[in-house]
């Protein structure tokens, strides 16, 4: 009985993190400006775009959050979105392949990536940042010469896999706000890495490899499977989320599709509490993190849409303010601790 | 006329230790003092207080009577006070010359001087004895003459005093024969030396005058060199805590647990390791630093592969080739490093605790939070630990809870091969006779103990049997009756080193 206490305790508190509050504060206070400022924030329509996007950074959000829990870094994010993205659409419409099939493929390719991103890393030493942005570059252009850098989609058809992004679920009836599919895709996902890393042995085990990798080593820990695992993860989910951004927006332009988008999910991870020294992370403050780099950019579309050019400087100011915060935070925690 | 360096009341204190207790120091011109004690005594932070390296949290430091306040190295060198480290700090890319004048090269407009940082390092060169050329390679000195260099760099700026570490720990007799003869031609020169060694053999043939350390404080002082003689220096450097520190009655050992037969580690390939650990037994390894025993242990331990040879856990070849195999076959290693590679630091007491032993305790990969619980909960009072509860991070442990922690996680896997590599170093003195009484609670359990120190005491009052290295062999063994300080030196110094036994 203790015990449970003690571990529902321990799961509490690293929900519930000062790191997490801090930045759900960022997240409310902007929430409140943006409403306060605009009619239109709190409109079901809005809404529904806020968390259906966030659904979508979230996934990579999470791809990416076990490659920075161990440490390393994942740049190829945005391309094996642009390259699953393509695919998809390319293999259903101009190759005729089953839904099924297709699915699987593109889904296989992310873990074929992600395992070779990590036998790279982990057999033959390479630095994680200069194998992933070779991904980056490689990807993209496989994309963009497969296609002849045509915008690939489905037209009218595939209204039934499409429905996995497109779809509302009407929780609170016909009018008012409707639950977007991608939202529940999202929580399965997240629900399953939050275990995952709080309750499994390979969770535990990719955690302490992220904070110490010679003392996980010499505890007997194969950091070398671990680390493979968390690549393979981040390319999976990264083409889980490209196989949703195409099904969502139902037009891929291989030259620009998915562009950023592994800065957008390392910011939010960042932002949601993951240290990019590794060992660090919580899927509830990464959530947030997504959330709050959604609602950054819907605050500006809506309050101050002439400066929507500046949208880059704007998102980056904030996460910049909020590492600096967490930093000093840290660091006066740490004085105080000290002897 | 006041003294070169006084030291007044110096204290310092790191998070979980007291490093230095009120210790006071003088050295006087031309005096050679030796400063011993054991490992964890204090004597490197008081150097490097010395130094400037750190500075005091109390206390006063005063250079020909006048107070001084470092505030870094350049402080102390611009006061004639150097620090000479046992690992040298030169550029083996560089010609001696480049390495005398290494960061203040003499330039003749705006380019380096050559024909003059020549002259004047062979000026230096030629007060040590070195007749070399200064455009020699440092690469193609023995160890001992690049010592002799640093020593040279150091009077070139116009040093003083010099602060030496361990400055024989490297080197052959030979070589220790002629630093011995430059250490008396600078002390005749005026130049005062702080020499710091293990090796009271050492300190007997060499000291004016004699200073002990013991658990941070002034233990005592040997004032004439007709005074300084061996009991005396162990005496003032054990102290009354030989008691607590004595030997426990020995086990009778059962049968082999681990035999090691012609095993190649990487540090020396071209050498061979054999040996034999029983159960109940508790057999040490001693030797100086660079001897190949942490190769040996982490060889053992699968974290480093063996180039050939077998390791064999009760009559099984295994010769693990990951830690994970090892662990598999029953082996633990305590390591050396405890914050860097025993300890996740960022974790929980109980969370370290059950890192090994976790994957045993799960249900389909899920964590036994239940068995976790438990676990930490008996391990804590076993060992004694003392820590507020068992999620507490571990990095706010003292230095012997956390190597108990360290231990606990490999207890809890049940091994049959304990292998501890400085079990106790940094760890106060009521920490270290608490993990020798378990580690003895363990070998009458039937476990079979293998442990690296080059920490003499603990050395002589914990093995059952000791085993020597010298430059990756095994020199020799030692039964109990053998174990004594000169036995162990004399192996360990390759067993020709007949200065060591004076």
């Amino acid at each position: 009985m203790n015990a449970m206490i003690a571990t529902l305790g321990g799961t509490l508190r690293r929900l519930i993190s000062p790191k997490v509050i801090g930045i759900l504060g960022i997240l409310a206070a902007v929430c409140l400006y943006t409403a306060v400022a605009s009619d239109n924030f709190l409109q079901a329509g809005n809404l529904e775009r806020i968390v259906h996007r966030t659904a979508l950074f979230g996934v990579l959000s999470i791809g990416v959050a076990f490659v920075i829990i161990t440490g390393g870094i994942d740049l190829s994010i945005g391309s094996v979105v642009c390259l699953v993205g393509v695919l998809l659409p390319w293999l259903l419409v101009h190759h005729g392949w089953s839904v099924p099939v297709a699915v699987a493929f593109v889904l296989g390719l992310g873990a074929i990536i992600g395992l070779l991103h990590g036998l790279l890393i982990t057999r033959l030493g390479l630095q994680p940042f200069v194998v992933t942005l070779c991904g980056l570059l490689f990807y993209r252009g496989v994309a963009r010469g497969l296609t002849q850098d045509n915008s690939q989609g489905f037209g009218t058809a595939f209204k039934g896999l499409r429905s996995l992004a497109t779809a509302r679920i009407p929780i609170f009836g016909d009018a008012g706000f409707q639950l977007p599919a991608t939202t529940l895709i999202f929580l399965v996902i997240a629900v399953l890495a939050a275990v995952f890393l709080n309750r499994t042995v390979w969770g535990r085990h990719l955690v302490a490899l992220g904070c110490n990798e010679q003392a996980a080593r010499y505890s007997g820990i194969n950091t070398g499977r671990m680390t493979l695992l968390a690549y393979v993860i981040s390319s999976t989910l990264a083409a889980l989320g490209g196989m949703l951004f195409v099904l969502d927006i139902n037009a891929a332009q291989p030259s620009d599709f998915g562009n950023f988008y592994e800065l957008y999910a390392i910011a939010a991870a960042v932002l949601g509490g993951c240290s990019l020294r590794g060992g660090e992370g919580s899927i509830l403050g990464l959530i947030v993190g997504s959330a709050l780099m959604v609602v950054l950019s819907n605050m500006i579309n809506l309050v101050h849409p002439r400066y929507q050019n500046i949208e880059f400087a704007i998102i980056g100011g904030v996460i910049l303010a909020g590492v600096i915060a967490d930093e000093v935070v840290r660091r006066f925690a740490r004085r105080r601790l000290a002897p | 006329m006041p003294p070169l360096l006084e030291a007044h009341r110096i204290s310092k204190r790191f998070p979980g230790v007291r490093a230095l207790d009120d210790v006071s120091l003088t050295v006087a011109s031309g005096e050679v003092l030796a400063l011993i004690g054991e490992n964890g005594a204090g004597k490197s932070t008081l150097l490097k207080i010395l130094a400037g390296v750190q500075p005091p949290d109390s206390g006063e430091i005063f250079v020909d009577g006048k107070l001084a306040r470092f505030r870094g190295v350049e402080d102390a060198l611009s006061m004639g006070i150097a620090l000479i480290h046992q690992e040298l700090n030169l550029a083996d890319n560089l010609d001696l010359a480049g390495n005398i004048f290494l960061g203040r090269e003499p330039t003749r407009r705006g380019l380096l001087d050559i024909p003059r940082m020549h002259r004047e390092a062979a000026h230096w060169l030629t007060r040590i004895g070195l007749e070399i050329d200064p455009a020699t390679p440092l690469a193609a000195l023995s160890i001992g003459r690049q010592q002799l260099v640093e020593i040279a760099k150091a009077l070139s700026t116009s040093a003083r005093l010099l602060i030496m570490d361990e400055p024989t720990s490297s080197l052959s007799a030979r070589e220790t024969e002629t630093l011995f003869d430059v250490v008396k031609g600078l002390s005749r020169q005026g130049v005062s030396i702080i020499w710091i060694s293990h090796r009271l053999g050492e300190v007997k043939s060499l000291a004016d005058r004699v200073l002990v350390l013991r658990d941070g404080k002034n233990a005592g002082e040997i004032p004439t060199r007709e005074g300084i003689d061996h009991e005396r220096m162990i005496h003032m450097m054990v102290g009354r805590d030989i008691d607590r520190l004595a030997r426990r009655p020995s086990h009778p050992p059962g049968e082999v647990v681990l035999a090691v037969d012609e095993l190649r580690t990487p540090a020396h390939p071209e050498l061979t390791v054999s040996l034999d650990v029983r159960s109940g037994e508790i057999v040490g390894i001693a030797g100086l630093v660079g001897a190949g025993r942490t190769e040996l242990l982490t060889t053992l331990f699968g974290v480093t592969p063996a180039g050939g040879g077998t390791v064999a856990i009760a009559g099984r070849a295994i010769t693990p080739r990951s830690p994970q195999e090892a662990i598999h076959a029953g082996i633990a290693l305590v390591p050396e490093d405890r914050k860097e590679v025993g300890l996740i630091l960022d974790m929980t007491v109980r969370e370290n605790m059950s890192l090994v032993a976790v994957a045993n305790e799960s249900w389909l990969g899920f964590i036994d939070f239940q068995a976790e619980h438990t676990l930490a909960n008996a391990m804590i009072p076993a060992l004694s630990i003392k820590s507020a509860s068992d999620t507490q991070s571990v990095k706010f442990l003292s230095g012997g809870n956390q190597q108990k922690v360290v231990m606990a996680k490999w207890l809890a896997m049940k091994p049959r091969v304990l292998l501890l590599d400085e079990p106790t170093r940094g760890i106060d003195i009521g920490a270290k006779a608490e993990i020798y009484d378990l580690l003895h609670r363990l070998a009458g359990e039937g476990l079979a103990i293998l442990f690296v120190s080059s920490d003499m005491e603990e050395v002589l009052s914990l093995a059952d049997r000791l085993l020597v290295m010298h430059e990756g062999r095994i020199a020799g063994g030692l039964g109990r009756d053998e174990l004594t300080e000169e036995n162990v030196m004399r192996l360990a110094a390759g067993g020709t080193h007949t200065r060591m036994s004076a």
